[in-house]
């Protein structure tokens, strides 16, 4: 299913798709008061820009470096070119020290491998702890959003989750309540857990160690606790220097939530007395992006999930309808890089209005990618026939303008005068959830000639 | 060929950004005419409290606003009034029913509400996310005005452990609405003294 199919279901609910279109506004306004409130904001962005720039012309010198360090710091450093190899590391690790349970702090890199269904397979009682991952864990769906995974779901889908999983009171979705009760739910998970698993926000070249970043404090809690700690990273989370956090800190949060700075920003820099800490570098993909001139800035990203915020697709279609493991604009350029047949249909997930760019802390040129791979699409074949033959048609009228002033002239003749069902027949599928406007008796064109005529 | 080798070789084949210089990132930044109060507003935004103690005397200070509390541990000296060792037990577990833990830390970043808390001395970092109720003790005069000088005084030579904390632990994954008390701490006060 692509893009606008999915969609589809999703705006079937019209109350539901405005209700999803303006809690995603809300955040995204929250995200620009953040933002106006620090004079330098525009300065931050550029110097992250040049930043992650420098960091991408010497990948392979800085991730030797991080190695390195980390190893000196009594850190494993692990390799793995794709997610197969990521999970059997996990895997391994795992059973090798008899760890059966295992909590997981949010990591997009590990729903991108498949990791979870992989674990439980082999026996593994794998739980999500953030809240937001624990609910769709729960209701066995994907999250709908990097920052926020539940942000589909309303208080009372989660109300009757919980009742069923966490046996809480029959139709109590108070907010408070239910984190309270997904409190105690995951405390004792946390306590019994026999490894835990983390994600990276920033892999410190300088100094071998791993910035992660959460309001809820479930990474420190499953890091701190049990003796095994794994932190899978992707190749281009690595920044050069530690003062590097200051601009990356001040950019990540405000652009996400529109918070100062997440609850917790924890440098882990060793394993926890008598425990092991390792990291899994991983590819899976990635450093071929750096080849392409198009597309090599998606590598850029901190996964703050602004743009996801204020794309109006997004915030319109839910994120599951992008039906790859990163929606929006960001997911819109890093799914077809991954596979492009898979993913046709998500650069047209786009009204190219450049919102993403415009909100995106590290300057990524999003709409640019979308536009670009759109051509992707086309040259590689895999545009859907309807599509492909209405803009060809199109092409060829606007190349002969006396065409195109006839069929205009028809048009504004006819069209009035037709009945609703022939103009809003399933022909016309721009005219589902639109109404035509009203047609004007003269042309652009005309208007055009008459006024300067008029000015004479 | 191992996975490092087929990665660094595919990062060297691909890499087409040529080198450009790493840009100064202590970039010049807001700073506050009253810090302490740009603070204070920050740390409530987070839902934390800031206080300022004049008399210095943080054992009364617990008594007088930590009533009711039992189990109390400390990372700091000023404070002598804990009821258990927190480096005592040899798992961080034992620490599951800490009230409250008074744990110091080393400066406060006025642009966010955050102090920085890094504490070899203290031998279960579980501490911080178990205990119900945290108090950071800092240095009145230890507030920056952003990340950027904040950065200047942070190094991790040495392994280690160290991290920001801003506030209560929260969530607001249900419907957007925040919740103070995730699975962290549920209160956070900072006391200046
Ligand atoms: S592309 Fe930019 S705006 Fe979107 S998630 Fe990444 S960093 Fe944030």
């Amino acid at each position: 299913m692509g893009h606008p199919e999915a969609a589809e279901k999703f705006i079937a609910n019209d109350e539901r798709m405005h209700w999803h279109d303006k809690a995603l506004w809300f955040v995204r306004e929250k995200r620009d008061l953040a933002a106006h409130g620090i004079p330098e904001w525009e300065e931050l962005r550029r110097v992250a820009k040049q930043i992650k720039t420098h960091v991408m012309s010497k990948l392979d010198v800085y991730l030797e470096e991080f190695e390195e360090n980390a190893k000196e710091k009594g850190i494993h450093v692990h390799w793995a070119k794709d997610a197969k190899e990521h999970n059997e590391i996990v895997l391994k690790l795992l059973l090798n020290r008899g760890a059966k349970k295992l909590v997981k702090s949010k990591s997009m890199l590990t729903e991108e491998c498949h990791l979870n269904p992989y674990l439980e397979e082999n026996g593994i009682d794998v739980v999500d702890t953030d809240l937001g991952e624990r609910i769709v864990q729960l209701r066995e769906e994907a999250p709908s959003h990097i920052v926020l995974p539940a942000i589909h779901l309303k208080k009372e889908d989660v109300g009757t989750t919980f009742e069923h999983f966490l046996k809480t009171e029959k139709g109590n979705s108070d907010p408070t309540y239910l984190t309270r009760s997904a409190r105690v739910h995951l405390r004792k998970k946390f306590l019994n857990a026999d490894a835990s698993l983390t994600g990276v926000n920033f892999g410190i070249a300088e100094t071998g160690g791993i910035v992660v970043c959460t309001n809820e404090g479930n990474a420190d809690l499953g890091a701190s606790l049990a003796k095994l700690h794994i932190a899978s990273m992707g190749i281009e989370k690595i920044i050069p220097k530690i003062k590097d956090l200051a601009v990356f800190t001040r950019l990540l949060s405000r652009s996400a939530t529109g918070q100062p700075i997440t609850s917790y920003t924890s440098h882990f820099h060793a394993p926890v007395e008598g425990g092991e800490m390792h990291i899994i570098i991983v590819d899976n993909g990635r450093s071929k992006i750096l080849g392409s001139q198009d597309f090599k800035q998606s590598l850029n990203c901190i996964r703050c999930g602004a743009c996801l915020n204020t794309c109006p697709i997004y915030r319109r279609s839910g994120g599951h309808s992008y039906g790859y493991t990163i929606p929006g604009p960001i997911g819109s350029t890093l799914g077809p890089s991954k596979d492009l047949s898979a993913n046709k249909t998500l650069p047209f997930a786009c009204t190219l209005c450049a919102s993403c760019s415009n909100v995106c802390p590290i300057k990524i040129d999003l709409h640019h990618q979308l536009y670009k791979y759109r051509q992707h699409v086309v040259n590689a074949g895999l545009l859907a026939t309807k599509k492909h033959t209405i803009l060809k048609v199109a092409a060829w009228v606007m190349k002969h303008p006396s065409l195109l002033d006839f069929g205009g002239k028809i048009a504004r003749k006819i069209v009035p005068i037709m009945p609703r069902s022939i103009l809003y027949s399933s022909a016309n599928i721009w005219g589902k959830k639109r109404e035509l406007p009203k047609f004007p008796k003269n042309s652009f064109k005309e208007l055009y000639k008459q006024h300067k005529e008029g000015k004479k | 060929m191992s996975s490092k080798e087929t990665i660094l070789n595919s990062i060297r084949e691909n890499t087409i950004t040529s080198t450009i210089k790493l840009p100064e990132t202590n970039i010049p930044h807001i700073s506050y005419e009253n810090k302490n109060e740009k603070y204070a507003a920050a740390l409530a935004s987070v839902g934390g409290n800031a206080v300022w103690l004049e008399d210095g005397d943080i054992n009364a200070f617990v008594a007088e606003h930590y009533k009711d509390t039992e189990v109390i541990a400390s990372t700091c000296k000023e404070f002598t009034n804990e009821t258990i060792d927190a480096n005592k037990p040899n798992t961080p577990h034992a620490l599951e029913n800490v009230d409250l833990a008074v744990i110091k830390a080393q400066f406060a970043v006025a642009e966010n509400g955050a102090v920085w808390v890094k504490n070899p001395e203290n031998r279960h970092r579980a501490l911080y996310f178990l205990a119900k109720q945290l108090l950071i003790i800092v240095d009145k005069n230890a507030i920056v005005d952003t990340m950027h000088e904040a950065y200047e005084q942070i190094e991790f030579n040495k392994s280690g452990y160290g991290l920001f904390i801003s506030g209560p632990s929260k969530t607001a994954d249900i419907e957007q609405s925040l919740v103070i008390g995730a699975h962290g701490p549920t209160d956070a006060c900072i006391l200046f003294v």
